[in-house]
């Protein structure tokens, strides 16, 4: 017979000891939470208000009315002119514009003779969900942005728009998505095992008490510390080998060059990464609870990264989140570097970013790592 | 004889639980030196102060002629320490495990020494079954050859037969008094009375303070205890009547006899011959250690509680 005394008695045990373990809590409370807010408000696969380059060579009404029509479908945001093809280059080379629209000097001119004249609209489309929505708003404004403009004598009898809008799409001619998610996942996979493996590499050693024998050997902490992550240094070598060959030989990503960037970039994550793990290895009391700390973090650097959802379709806080998040800066200077062939130059601001993380979390993991029991 | 362990005054504490209180003891050269005290003691801590792993709050001394604060890396060196649980990798097999021990100490000529190390065990058959496979017994024996493959001056055995089947703990023990006869010294912890009587001398220590240091025959002596034994019909069942009289401290049966002892004689015979008439025959005995650390045990809760 199921007795309902001997069921209750091991459910207030699981439940005594469910409300022992804080992190449990966190992990049961603010899991929710937290996945709640990143997908109902941060997570925007249309997202509006994308930097935009402005090289206006007409000036004219009829000019800035076209910019005002494609402000006004909400998905541009015209945050600098440029003064060249070359500053736009630029500026969607290093990230800082996803777009920039390009009207000739005889646009106006040839709209009231009747030619159609081509505005062109390019796109950073290495992120093809980030520009797809905004591209796809250029046909209508194509058709209704001269509509005050020409009036009367000026005005059209059907027979096509005023003018066109030419799309180059760069980076990503095909709108491959892949082109973006398997560099990205490389982002993604280091930091799963990399920061989980070392944290319950060194937690498991103190919770099978071995730790306690190898302290009173004449190894020193700090030889501990790297003996065992070095193997892990390895395997992070190895996973980038195999994910960038793969990527390359399965789907044809492009290589495009920036070796020096990525190969700074990927060692400053691996080393990162390999703290990180450390770090939640001297606050976890217990391998589950160095397992929770490592999803708290890999969580984030999944949804607010940029990985699977465009990172300026996020509101700004998010974008701020996102910002503190290693995974971030990584994922731009291995997707700046493959698809776009960004060096050093261009992804700067990111491996300074991904420095200042190693040096922070080394810096607090030695704190915490202490050389004695006390 | 030359002395292995001189330290004074030490002192531990974590957050507001003063842990070991101003501990100072002497070990000489080739000895084992029983710690006793009940669990919380402090033992382990001081054990691992000695060996290098805690850092006392305050105190001083030496170990192996090493400043125990300053000197920590060639104490670690020059000793081995093996832990109440057992501490060698499950996962890896014997053979490595001890490999492993034998490169962490930086030992030359590491294959022949694991070698030796694994026909002193008998377990070369084995060399190749992960640790974790072993019985308790034999884990045992094997964390104590990992700990002193590295031929350690001193040896600090925090509890290392607690669970150990007896044969296996008589063998231990010979094992030890072998190492002592080389001139190793060796400092075990341990709650079995009968290993107290193997050690040279014994440490007892409660509430974090060392209260007691001697060998075996001079704790007994120095206790001034008095002991009865009562033999006769339900003789082991007047245990609890008897603990209730003033000035018995102890009463406990063995086997079908019970144990009665306390520091006052007179008490204690006023005591007992209130049950003098129910066919018992009472006869003084000489009072065991264990007797001896239940009354050290009493006293220090007075003084400490």
């Amino acid at each position: 017979m199921i007795s309902g005394t001997r069921i209750l008695a091991i459910m207030i045990k699981e439940l005594l000891q469910l409300s022992r373990d804080r992190l449990t809590y966190a992990m049961i409370l603010v899991m929710p939470v937290m996945q709640l807010m990143l997908f109902g408000y941060a997570i925007n696969t249309d997202p509006r208000h994308l930097p935009t380059v402005v090289l206006d060579e007409d000036r004219t009404t009829l000019s800035r009315s076209v910019l005002a029509a494609l402000g006004n479908t909400g998905y541009f945001d015209f945050t600098a002119e440029a003064a060249s093809h070359a500053a736009i280059d630029a500026a969607i080379e290093s990230g800082a514009a996803q777009l920039a629209v390009v009207i000739p000097h005889d646009f106006s001119r040839r709209v009231v003779k009747g030619d159609a004249p081509r505005i062109l609209v390019e796109a950073d489309a290495s992120d093809p969900t980030a520009v797809g929505s905004a591209l796809g708003s250029l046909g209508g404004v194509a058709e209704a942005a001269l509509d005050h403009d020409l009036q009367g004598p000026l005005a059209r009898d059907g027979g096509g728009g005023p003018f066109e809008i030419v799309v180059h799409r760069r980076y990503n001619p095909e709108n491959i998505t892949a082109f973006n998610i398997v560099p990205g996942l490389l982002g993604i996979v280091l930091s799963m095992t990399l920061v989980m493996m070392t944290a319950l590499a060194v937690t498991r050693e103190h919770e099978r008490g071995t730790m306690e024998s190898l302290l009173a050997t004449p190894v020193r902490p700090i030889e501990v510390m790297i003996g065992k992550l070095a193997p892990y240094v390895g395997i992070g070598v190895i996973q980038t080998v195999l994910i960038l060959g793969l990527a390359r030989l399965l789907f044809g990503v492009p290589f495009e060059g920036g070796w020096a960037a990525l190969a700074l970039g990927t060692a400053l994550f691996i080393t990162g990464s390999l703290a990180l793990g450390f770090l939640f290895s001297t606050l976890a009391r217990s391998q589950l609870q160095a397992m929770q700390m490592s999803i708290f973090y890999i969580l984030p650097s999944i949804l607010l990264s940029g990985f699977m959802f465009p990172f300026r379709g996020m509101p700004d806080w998010a974008q701020v989140l996102g910002t503190a998040i290693p995974v971030t800066h990584f994922l731009r200077v291995v997707r700046g570097s493959l698809l776009k062939g960004a060096d050093l130059a261009q992804t700067w601001p990111s491996l300074a970013a991904l420095g200042v993380f190693v040096v922070v979390v080394t810096a607090l993991a030695m704190a915490r790592y202490r050389t004695t029991l006390d | 004889m030359p002395v292995a362990i001189d330290v004074k005054g030490l002192n531990k504490s974590f957050g507001d639980k003063h842990v070991v209180r101003d501990v100072s003891i002497t070990v000489e050269a080739g000895r084992v030196t029983g710690f006793l005290g009940p669990n919380g003691s402090g033992k382990t801590t001081t054990m691992r102060m000695l060996c290098g792993l805690l850092t006392p709050d305050s105190g001083e001394g030496t170990c192996l002629g090493l400043d125990i604060l300053k000197e920590t890396g060639e104490i670690k060196r020059r000793t081995g320490y093996m832990t109440q649980r057992f501490s060698l990798y499950d996962d890896l097999t014997i053979e490595e495990n001890l490999l492993f021990v034998a490169r962490v100490y930086g030992m030359d000529d590491r294959r022949r020494r694991v070698a030796e190390a694994l026909a002193g065990l008998g377990l070369e058959a084995r060399r190749k079954q992960p640790a974790g496979a072993l019985s308790g017994g034999w884990k045992q024996r094997l964390a104590l050859a990992a700990a002193v493959m590295h031929e350690p001056r001193l040896l600090l055995l925090d509890e290392p037969t607690a669970g150990v089947d007896p044969k296996a703990r008589r063998e231990f023990w010979d094992q030890i008094h072998e190492l002592t006869a080389k001139g190793m010294t060796v400092m075990v912890s341990t709650h079995y009375m009968d290993e107290a009587e193997r050690c040279h001398d014994i440490a007892y220590i409660a509430y974090g303070a060392l209260i007691a240091r001697g060998t075996v025959a001079e704790l007994i002596d120095r206790s001034a205890l008095v002991t009865f034994k009562g033999e006769g019909p339900g003789a082991d069942r007047l245990a609890p009547a008897l603990l209730r009289e003033p000035g018995v401290e102890m009463a406990a049966p063995f086997g079908a006899a019970l144990h009665v002892s306390g520091p006052d004689r007179a008490l204690l015979e006023r005591a007992i011959s209130r049950h003098r008439g129910d066919g018992l025959r009472w006869t003084e005995g000489r009072p065991t250690i264990e007797d001896v650390f239940i009354h050290l045990m009493r006293g220090a809760e007075d003084n400490f509680r």
